[in-house]
């Protein structure tokens, strides 16, 4: 093995570590939902290749409205999914669009792209 | 101590009220921050109010309000039609709040009337379009001091939704059709010089150098432009610590073009290592152009699986014909209200859901039932909005509007049930959660290996070509797609044919039924009573007595009486008239037609009323109640004169339907309050073998549970009336006829045709259904098992053959694609006829 080899061996199994722990094994931010005074837990979200914030806190028994904004055309989020709650939401593109759901059981629910690939988390407490 | 809070009126304990402020040296208590804002912002507006009702209760501040409405001027009744107006109040603290704004609406001028519920947070308004509008109520609200809320997105009617919707989409893929005919351009043309590099003739004229700057000039737009997309996207995940399909295509064709784009600006530090400075311009554009290809193939075929909710959703109707007055004006749906009575004329389309008060017709409702045979509608009958009528002419009465109609629930019930995850999907989510940065890991493994192993000289070329081949075949879309694209077109497919699923879990249970259990009574049955036997004394005309007989059963109220008086009618005998109509509770019915006394009722009537029946009529009932009919005694003049045998009757489908599912490998088991004589002779006139007999209502969830410890998958079939707990138990409820709102809950399916060919249509879509999702889990599986590590180049040290990143571009496309036409064969599917 020469020179070149071995540093491109190490080289592509540094990568191989980078990638598995950049997208399994890293945090994402939480945000909690700011209530209204009609008691009505809303969250802005911003879809640009992701939720931000991808991890939302609610409270449970309140209705939640969770504002998406979908700020890109790319076709990967042009939908959104909460399974738990048989919501499947078109996000038109540069628009907002409200997703409107009442959380009655505590836990963590995800929530995806149409094709499961972006990832948030809804986490009723 | 309590003291009012002069805001809302409510009693605060005054000694530990927590929100409280000061004016004109007096101390005020509030119920929340929220009056205690309100005051403060402008107390006088509360403190005039108190004056009024100083040391009032909340029902005298009430009595105040109808105070003030009555000192409005007296509405004059003018034939103008008041509007109804309905707005979300936000800020409302208690239910005082509620009354407050309903005061300070009541006494805007135009308003007739205004109710606010606290529970809902939403005002409805009556009032005269000309003196009041939207605008001036909202201002009432806000003068309250609360405030209105926007109407939320989805108030607006789900057609314009779409439509703008659709707009959007339009405009997207001619975008992308657009990017890919830049692509496919240039590729071509890049191919086309890239080529000239293999013919040694030509090659050796040309200056090399300049060759690359040129092709590097015609691939930069189609990265940047063409490819842009998936490069920002890529980026975006990449930021949100996600990676998609994108990413897998950027990181491919980007590795290619800043190899080609070193090898072009800096030839020589590839020669100075004995590497030929190659470029991959080709490659790069080309697999832009292929995936471009691929996505504008799958925009196309993606459309097509909604298709039939759109149409759904198309069938509402843009203006209904209200009578006002002598009036007869066209308004937009949006504006119709319940309580409207609305025209409908031959050929045109019901504009919402209501009941006939005058006129009869005949209505298609294929569209909501998928029952082809148009339904005859006379007073009192149900209309439908988007149904299509036929021959008559016929007004109804509105009863309900936009989202509440029976189109917008079926629309709703095929939106939520197409956004809902299948089971079977679960391996699929788990797989392309980890999908593509495993696929990155395995190509950068895969470039490793051929740098270290390839001979010295190619190492490097051979590395980057697999490498980026791994990356392009990957294909995760295959695998999402897989499942909801079917689940999209059959459910869709569903509807059309009047079969409505709740969600993707139950279509998924249906095809693993192996018992269909029936509730006979409304399933196998009408689940009325009907005449089957009409038997006049020797010497009687059958049609008289019959007219006779009609006229006094016009008058009752009694199923038997209905199903008297519709037999009546479809022997199209004479309506005459009946005087001094007389109900005998538990016995039956009398009246005087054409002077004579007439009783209709059951034998004990006819024994009090000691009457004898001729020997022959005798015996027919007795035959009749052998077959456990219900019989009815006519007596005419003192004489019995008929007897009318009323019964259950069989659906005339429903043997059929049985058959068919005997057929399809399953048991068939029915259930009814019956006793054991009768139920055996309806088993076996429709051809079931096992059945329950004198089962109680609440004993019916046992009876599924019986059935289930015997190791059977249980499909319940009900009319949803009692029987909601047992379509709970069930492994998958149906409810049949549309069913009662209890049902709808209970039941996995709703059948929206009272007809057994529906139970046929659902569990045969749900086997085609999930036949197709095994295709196309299978294919994408196999696709990407196969695919990787052909193109990592396992296959190389055996046969020489590595794949062109090209050639996995292409096989890419086309993978998606070819799941997408496999869901949408679904369209093809026809359900049970009737």
């Amino acid at each position: 093995m020469d020179t070149s080899e071995l540093i491109v061996t190490l080289v592509g199994l540094g990568l191989i570590a980078f990638v598995l722990w950049y997208f399994f094994f890293s945090t994402h931010q939480t945000v909690s939902a700011v209530s209204s005074a009609t008691g009505v837990q809303q969250v802005d979200i911003t879809v640009q290749g992701g939720y931000s914030p991808a991890v939302i806190e609610v409270e449970k028994g309140k209705p939640v409205q969770l504002h998406f904004h979908r700020n890109e055309e790319a076709s990967c989020s042009e939908e959104v999914l909460f399974p738990d709650f048989g919501i499947r939401r078109e996000l038109p593109a540069f628009q907002t669009t409200l997703v409107e759901l009442l959380p009655q059981q505590a836990g963590r629910f995800e929530f995806t792209c149409g094709m499961g690939m972006l990832r948030g988390s809804l986490v009723v407490k | 101590m309590n003291q009012q809070d002069v805001v809302c009126g409510m009693m605060v304990d005054a000694s530990s009220a927590a929100h409280r402020s000061h004016f004109n040296d007096k101390e005020y208590v509030f119920c929340s921050a929220n009056c205690q804002h309100k005051f403060e912002a402008d107390p006088t507006q509360y403190l005039e109010a108190e004056l009024v009702t100083t040391g009032g209760t909340v029902a005298a501040r009430l009595g105040q309000s109808g105070v003030a409405a009555a000192v409005l001027p007296p509405v004059v009744p003018v034939p103008v039609a008041t509007a109804l107006a309905t707005l979300d109040i936000e800020g409302m603290t208690c239910a005082s709040c509620a009354s407050f704004v309903e005061k300070s609406l009541s006494r805007t001028p135009g308003v007739h009337k205004a109710l606010v519920n606290y529970a809902t947070e939403r005002a409805t308004v009556e009032y005269l379009p000309g003196q009041a509008t939207p605008e001036t109520l909202r201002e009432a609200v806000v003068k309250a001091g609360y405030g209105v809320a926007a109407p939320a997105a989805p108030d607006t009617s789900a057609a314009d939704r779409q439509a703008e919707l659709d707009q959007q989409k339009a405009l997207a893929y001619q975008k992308l059709k657009r990017r890919l005919w830049v692509a496919v351009g240039l590729a071509a043309v890049v191919m086309l010089l890239s080529m000239v590099m293999l013919w040694p003739a030509l090659s050796a004229r040309i200056n090399m150098q300049a060759l690359n700057y040129v092709l590097l000039g015609l691939t930069l737009p189609v990265l940047l432009y063409s490819g842009r997309e998936f490069y920002t996207s890529a980026w975006n995940a990449f930021r949100h610590r996600a990676a998609n399909m994108d990413t897998l295509i950027a990181v491919g064709t980007g590795a290619a073009f800043l190899y080609s784009l070193a090898a072009t600006v800096a030839p020589h530090l590839f020669m100075q290592h004995g590497l030929m400075p190659e470029v991959y311009y080709d490659t790069t554009a080309t697999i832009i152009a292929l995936i471009l290809m691929g996505k504008v193939l799958e925009l196309r075929a993606k459309t097509q699986t909604s298709a039939a909710i759109k149409s759904l959703m198309g069938l509402q109707a843009k203006t209904a014909r209200v009578v006002h007055g002598e009036q007869e004006i066209d308004l937009p749906i949006e504006q119709v209200r319940p309580g409207d009575v609305v025209v409908v004329r031959p050929g045109e389309k019901v504009a919402t859901d209501g009941i006939v008060v005058l006129g009869h017709s005949a209505v298609d409702e294929a569209m909501l039932t998928g029952e082809s045979l148009p339904v005859a509608k006379n007073v009192g009958d149900p209309v439908y909005g988007a149904t299509l009528n036929k021959t008559g002419s016929f007004r109804f009465r509105v009863t309900k509007v936009g989202a509440e109609t029976m189109l917008s629930q079926i629309v709703k019930l095929v939106e939520d049930a197409q956004g809902s995850r299948a089971p079977i999907q679960r391996l699929a989510d788990k797989v392309s959660a980890v999908f593509v940065p495993t696929v990155v890991c395995i190509a950068i493994l895969t470039f490793v290996l051929w740098f270290d192993l390839a001979p010295e000289a190619t190492r490097f070329p051979l590395a980057l070509v697999n490498f980026v081949a791994v990356l392009i075949i990957a294909c995760p879309c295959a695998l999402g797609l897989a499942t909801p694209t079917a689940i999209m077109v059959s459910t869709g497919k569903g509807a059309e044919n009047g079969v409505l699923i709740r969600n993707a879990e139950a279509l998924e249970k249906a095809h693993q039924v192996t018992t269909i259990l029936l509730d006979k009574t409304g399933t196998i049955t009408r689940g009325e009573p009907t005449v089957t036997d009409f038997i006049v004394a020797p010497g009687q005309t059958p049609s008289q007595v019959l007219q006779t007989v009609a006229a006094v059963e016009r008058q009752s109220e009694h199923p038997l009486a209905e199903a008297v008086v519709r037999y009546a009618e479809a022997h199209q005998v004479p309506s005459v008239p009946a005087q001094e109509f007389r109900a005998v509770e538990g016995r039956g019915a009398s009246a005087l037609v054409a002077g004579e006394r007439v009783l209709i009722g059951n034998q004990r009537l006819l024994t009090e009323a000691s009457v004898e029946l001729p020997a022959q009529l005798t015996e027919q009932a007795s035959e009749l109640l052998g077959q456990a009919k219900t019989v009815l005694f006519v007596v005419i003049g003192g004489q019995g004169v008929a007897l009318i045998g009323v019964a259950d009757t069989v659906r005339d489908t429903s043997a059929a339907a049985i058959r068919r599912l005997q057929a399809m490998g399953l048991e068939v088991v029915m259930m009814t309050g019956d006793n054991p004589q009768t139920a055996e002779k309806i088993a076996q006139q429709v051809g079931i073998k096992r059945f329950f007999a004198e089962v109680l209502p609440q004993d019916k969830a046992g009876k599924v549970q019986e059935l289930q410890t015997e190791g059977r998958v249980v499909a319940m079939v009900g009319d949803g009336i009692n029987d909601a707990p047992a379509l709970a138990r069930a492994d998958i409820g149906l409810a049949m006829g549309g069913g009662t709102d209890v049902a709808m809950e209970a039941a996995g399916i709703t059948l929206m045709r009272s007809d057994l060919q529906g139970v046929v249509t659902a569990i045969d879509l749900s086997k085609q259904t999930i036949r197709t999702i095994r295709q196309n889990l299978f294919f994408a599986f196999i696709y990407n098992v196969l695919g990787i590590p052909i193109a990592a180049g396992v296959l190389y040290p055996v046969l020489g053959i590595s794949l062109s990143p090209m050639l996995a571009a292409g096989a890419m496309a086309l993978s998606s694609v070819s799941v997408l036409t496999n869901s949408l064969r679904l369209r093809s599917f026809r359900g049970a006829a009737a």
